[in-house]
């Protein structure tokens, strides 16, 4: 029972990252319709951005971490900007090879300014607690409550503020939005600010109980590509559900089959389901 | 400029890659030229399903894998002769291809794109995971080079070349052909606007598979080659990275264009070369690179170069005729394969 229970809670932290992670990738989707494969990057770019702001400044976790969200949310925008807003009348082909530019640079950049090595980042919280026999610590119970919290923050701001209101009027019909006079631009840049924000977040949350490197990225935002496909693209309780079911995927696989594939599941799940389903659990139309 | 069309053209580029060995200074630049080559096959793979079908196959570089490992596990572990081995491997790939292309097919655009991301990273940790055949993150060491055959020896470098050499002219004349054929023709007309391709009566999922499975034979014989030329494989060939450098050769050189891959398979390495103090960080000016380049000159270098001529041709034929005479034809974009 212990051991299920242990399972559980390691479920809900990948769960918590992924979800993070998704979000952000889902809303990006959802507004322009492009799959960014420079996500992973800004997930990167936050983990790094802490990592120096604590080791060179001295900064505090927490401060590390907001320093990170508003550099992310920074490179973001800039990426909006620069990139897919001139890109936005170009065929679908173009995005994704532009997303793989932004990527690149983004890597090789963080390369060149840390290495290849790996980092460990310190984190306040490195106390371990008992609940009902499981081993639960500090830092995955952290991540648990700020991935739901965050959630919980984003919902409220996409449906009950104006500003967050246009976000999902963008999604819904980007020419009807247009009409009411929401400004495409501003909202494409809030949603890839929001973005920014979560990755960072999540990298910040998790690099703790993983490492800091430049390819760090890649796992994570395959991933939260297969989370997103299952939940629907662009849709935010899809996303959830999807991170929280590749999460338990992932915990109880490496548990009861083999740690060597846990990595694996996610795909072998979306490949499968895919199969079967080819427009997704959750989404209602055709892809 | 008409000597260098068509045939007179393609001639005269076989015929420099034949007498590049005997400019360059020294072995190394073999090496350089023959993975290029190498690369190039594969490239030349990846547009048939990019460029002209308009599927973006994220995990070509895990087909290139696939070809590689069959040659590397058949010839170590059980002792096939390279030849035999070498003829599976774009088989082998493509059978593969053919199971992943039934279902990775049914979706469009971006979601083929991820999905077949997802599946490259499934043979990727396939390749390192699987220890028993693959021999995990230790590689396979010691790949026997090509035996002679018809009393050619493949040991030295230059053999070597020319071998790589003659499966790259072999790969583009088959593209050439298959390209300019009505098959050729239905691909470009399903990324062109599929529905209207299916009005016309082309079964859409039987020609997408058959272009997925050209393009991972092409793939899966590159990575063949490269097995035997390196002679040492590692779980990194299946990386998605070895994808984006593939999709930077081909955009580079011009997507939908026969000898766009080309040319940016074979330039790419040599830049990359004479920015050795970038090395690793090569990317800091390459990802910028890409961006600008599917902004400002989506057509790359070739397909801008054709365009800029069909307009040329186009200006031509609109000032013979009288201006009562509005010229009807258009040109035609991506009528002409350079």
């Amino acid at each position: 029972m212990e051991l299920v229970l242990q399972q559980i809670l390691n479920g809900l932290t990948l769960g918590g990252v992924y979800s993070l992670v998704a979000l952000g990738l889902t809303l990006v989707y959802g507004i322009l319709h492009v799959p960014n494969f420079a996500h992973g990057a800004f997930y990167m770019a936050g983990a790094y951005v802490a990592f120096y702001l604590m080791s060179a400044y001295g900064a505090n976790y927490w401060l590390a971490m907001g320093g990170a969200a508003i550099a992310v949310a920074g490179i973001a925008v800039v990426s909006d900007r620069l990139v897919f807003h001139p890109l936005r009348n170009a065929p679908g082909l173009h995005h994704m090879i532009a997303a793989i530019g932004i990527l690149l640079f983004l890597e090789s950049g963080a390369q060149a300014i840390w290495g290849a090595d790996f980092h460990r980042m310190q984190t306040p919280f490195t106390g371990i607690m008992n609940v009902f026999g499981a081993v639960l610590p500090v830092q995955r119970l952290l991540i648990i409550i700020a991935a739901f919290a965050l959630v919980l923050v984003l919902h409220l701001f996409l449906t009950r503020t104006v500003t967050g209101s246009t976000i999902i009027a963008m999604a819904q019909n980007r020419d009807g939005a247009a009409l009411v006079g929401i400004d495409p631009n501003r909202v494409a840049m809030l949603t890839f600010a929001i973005s920014g924000v979560l990755a960072a977040v999540a990298a910040v949350l998790y690099a703790p109980i993983n490492l800091v490197y430049p390819a760090m990225g890649h796992l994570v935002i395959t991933k939260a590509f297969v989370i997103i496909v299952l939940g629907g693209m662009g849709s935010v309780p899809g996303a959830i559900v999807g991170g929280l079911i590749i999460g338990f995927a992932e915990a109880f696989g490496a548990f009861y089959i083999s740690t060597d594939y846990k990595d694996i599941i996610a795909f072998v799940l979306l490949v499968a389901i895919l199969s079967v389903r080819p427009e997704g659990l959750f989404s209602k139309g055709a892809h | 400029m008409k000597i260098f069309d068509g045939k007179t053209g393609w001639l005269l580029l076989l015929a420099a890659g034949a007498l590049f060995p005997f400019f360059a200074g020294n072995d190394y630049h073999l090496t350089v030229m023959s993975m290029a080559f190498i690369y190039a096959i594969a490239t030349v793979g990846l547009n048939l399903i990019t460029g002209y079908t308009g599927q973006f196959n994220l995990a070509h570089a895990g087909f290139m894998a696939i070809g590689a490992y069959t040659v590397g596990i058949l010839t170590v572990d059980y002792n096939v002769s390279f030849w035999l081995a070498f003829a599976l491997s774009g088989v082998v790939a493509a059978i593969i291809g053919f199971f992943v292309g039934l279902v990775s097919l049914r979706l469009k655009g971006h979601f083929f794109s991820i999905f077949t991301l997802c599946v490259g990273y499934i043979m990727f940790l396939l390749i390192e995971k699987w220890e028993s055949l693959t021999h995990g993150t230790v590689g396979i060491i010691g790949i026997p080079a090509p035996e002679p055959l018809f009393g050619i020896d493949f040991e030295s470098p230059r053999a070597q070349y020319y071998l790589v050499l003659f499966f790259l002219a072999l790969s583009v004349w088959i593209m050439h052909r298959i390209v300019n054929s009505l098959l050729g023709r239905t691909f470009m007309a399903i990324r062109n606007g599929d529905a209207l391709a299916e009005s016309l009566g082309i079964n859409l999922m039987r020609n997408k598979v058959l272009a997925f499975v050209l393009s991972v034979f092409y793939a899966g014989m590159a990575g063949g080659l490269y097995a035997g030329y390196v002679r040492f494989l590692g779980p990194g060939l299946a990386g998605v990275e070895h994808t984006f450098d593939m999709t930077m050769y081909m955009l580079i050189g011009g997507i939908g264009t026969m000898f766009g891959p080309l040319f940016g398979s074979i330039s790419m390495p040599w830049l990359t070369q004479y920015l050795q103090f970038l090395q690793d960080y090569r990317f800091v000016v390459f990802g910028p690179l890409l961006v600008a380049l599917v902004i400002f000159l989506p057509n790359g270098i070739v397909g801008t170069w054709l365009q800029w001529r069909a307009r040329l041709a186009f200006r031509k034929a609109a000032a013979q005729k009288t201006p009562a005479a509005a010229p009807l034809a258009t040109p035609s974009k991506g009528g002409s394969h350079a």
